[in-house]
């Protein structure tokens, strides 16, 4: 087990490269998961309010072709 | 070819695959890891260093792949006006930029202890350096105008003519002479890697696909989101709604590009 | 606007594009021709041989494999000689420093430096240069026994020419 992680005397490489990959793949991941809630959160926000101003206005469509 | 890249289209698509991506991401990378770290050997020259070549090679094929499939969705964006083209390339440079700076970082890592140096400027690196610079380039380019199909537009134009950078990267350690070794997987007369070590490297890069596949998703759906937020800021109550509740998009960004 | 005419506009994108690509790609490999010749990484034993005498104020870089048996440690103790080799000429070098872990006789080696009157080369960086080669110990031996290993070592070796 001690072998594992000595990692042949190169440790400090070996792990450095695997834990900044994890460390990066992770951040990237989590940063984008949070910017989609923090947009679901807005678009509901924006769409109640503008329910309660104008009830019978037309959903716009802004995913439709220009 | 419209029909299928409708964002309404590309939401069912995307949920369908998402869990096939994340439970294929998931698994390959346990296995991946496993062997990579524990029931490979070492390299009968270089060791234990061995095993960042899992990591480094893998993150050089994506940091590749993601510039292609950025450059085709550029070049969508760019001669079919596709809003959906312009938001996948978009969402695709963050995502092959960590993996070009991961390659770039691990190939460091490796170096120093085997070359006996942290970096030298050999076409290989060098080239690999510049598509990060191209990477960096693209999202400061697309963000830096106020209408947003401006950016795209120059955005599109830099991603498609670096474009050239890749077979530069690919061909680099045949074409000069470098520091770096040539290929060891694509090359002609098959991999020169046991296969003991070539099934690491393929379940992990297996691994990183899934990840850019789900990362992808994500980030599509939250710019369909922020699209349809500064739509709906534009067409909808107008600006006073916008300004009077501190809504994240400027009014001034508000439907450009619709 | 009509239908048409967006489409002849798309199709006129769709051209300039290609255009703007096929010039870039033009002008890359215009570029990395003149690259090819004037950018080397390092010069091999026969290139040096043929610009030789060199000066000695001149610094570059140096690559071939380290031939076997030629590695000596000189009496201080810090300095190590060796000769570099593309097989057809060589060149001696001296080095004070610390060898990379990969540094091997048979292997491939780049050196920075310079040359001195006496022809030798005076580096002061040594860097290892590996194959495409990664196997675990047991196979490299197997090999070995076979009889295989000498296409390895004469790829190897070639690679070190390019």
């Amino acid at each position: 087990m001690s072998n594992f992680f000595e990692m042949g005397g190169y440790a400090g490489y070996v792990w450095s490269s695997y834990g900044l990959a994890t460390i990066a793949l992770v951040v990237l991941l989590m940063v984008s998961l949070r910017g989609l809630k923090k947009s679901r959160r807005d678009l509901a926000h924006l769409e109640t309010l503008l329910k309660s101003r104008r009830p019978r206005r037309k959903k716009a469509q802004p995913d439709a072709q220009s | 070819m419209h029909r299928f890249a409708k964002p309404s289209v590309f939401l069912k698509l995307a949920s369908a695959i998402m869990p096939w991506a994340i439970g294929i991401t998931v698994v390959t990378l346990a296995v991946g890891l496993y062997l990579a770290l524990v029931a490979s050997p070492a390299d009968y020259q270089q060791g234990d260093t061995v095993r960042i070549m899992y990591i480094h090679v893998p993150a050089a094929w994506m940091g590749l792949f993601c510039y292609v499939g950025m450059a085709i969705c550029g070049a969508m964006s760019l001669i079919w006006k596709h809003p959906l083209a312009d938001i996948a390339a978009r969402a695709t440079a963050p995502i092959g930029a960590t993996f070009t700076a991961l390659c770039l970082i691990t190939g460091s890592l490796w170096g120093e202890p085997m070359w006996g140096t942290w970096w030298v400027w050999d076409a290989r690196l060098t080239s690999m350096l510049i598509l990060l610079f191209l990477y960096l380039g693209y999202m400061a380019l697309v963000n830096a105008f106020d209408d947003s199909e401006r950016g795209s537009k120059a955005g599109s134009a830099l991603a498609l003519v670096g474009v050239i950078n890749v077979p530069i990267v690919k061909f680099s350690v045949d074409w000069w002479n470098t520091l770096h070794q040539p290929a060891s997987v694509a090359r002609m007369g098959g991999p020169s890697i046991d296969p003991s070590m070539l099934w690491p490297l393929f379940l992990i890069a297996i691994g990183f696909t899934g990840y850019y596949v789900i990362v992808l998703i994500v980030r599509v759906r939250l710019e369909l989101n922020e699209r349809r937020i500064r739509a709906l800021q534009l067409g909808g109550v107008g600006q006073s709604v916008a300004d009077q509740h501190h809504l994240a998009v400027p009014a001034k960004q508000a439907g450009a590009g619709e | 606007m009509s239908l048409s005419r967006a489409k002849s506009r798309k199709r006129q994108r769709l051209y300039l594009a290609s255009l703007a690509v096929l010039a870039a790609a033009g002008a890359a490999a215009l570029g990395l021709t003149a690259f090819r010749d004037s950018v080397v990484f390092f010069f091999s034993p026969t290139e040096l041989a043929e610009q030789s005498p060199m000066s000695p104020d001149r610094r570059l870089r140096i690559g071939g494999l380290v031939e076997e048996g030629s590695l000596q440690k000189l009496a201080d103790g810090k300095t190590v000689t060796f000769t570099v080799t593309d097989m057809q000429h060589d060149v001696q070098v001296a080095y004070t420093g610390i060898l990379p872990d990969l540094f091997r006789e048979g292997q491939g080696v780049v050196a920075e430096g310079h040359m001195n009157p006496k022809g030798q080369f005076v580096a002061s960086e040594v860097l290892a240069k590996h194959d495409e080669n990664y196997m675990p110990r047991e196979v490299a031996d197997a090999l070995k026994k076979s009889g295989h290993w000498e296409e390895i070592e004469a790829q190897n070796a070639k690679n070190m020419r390019n």
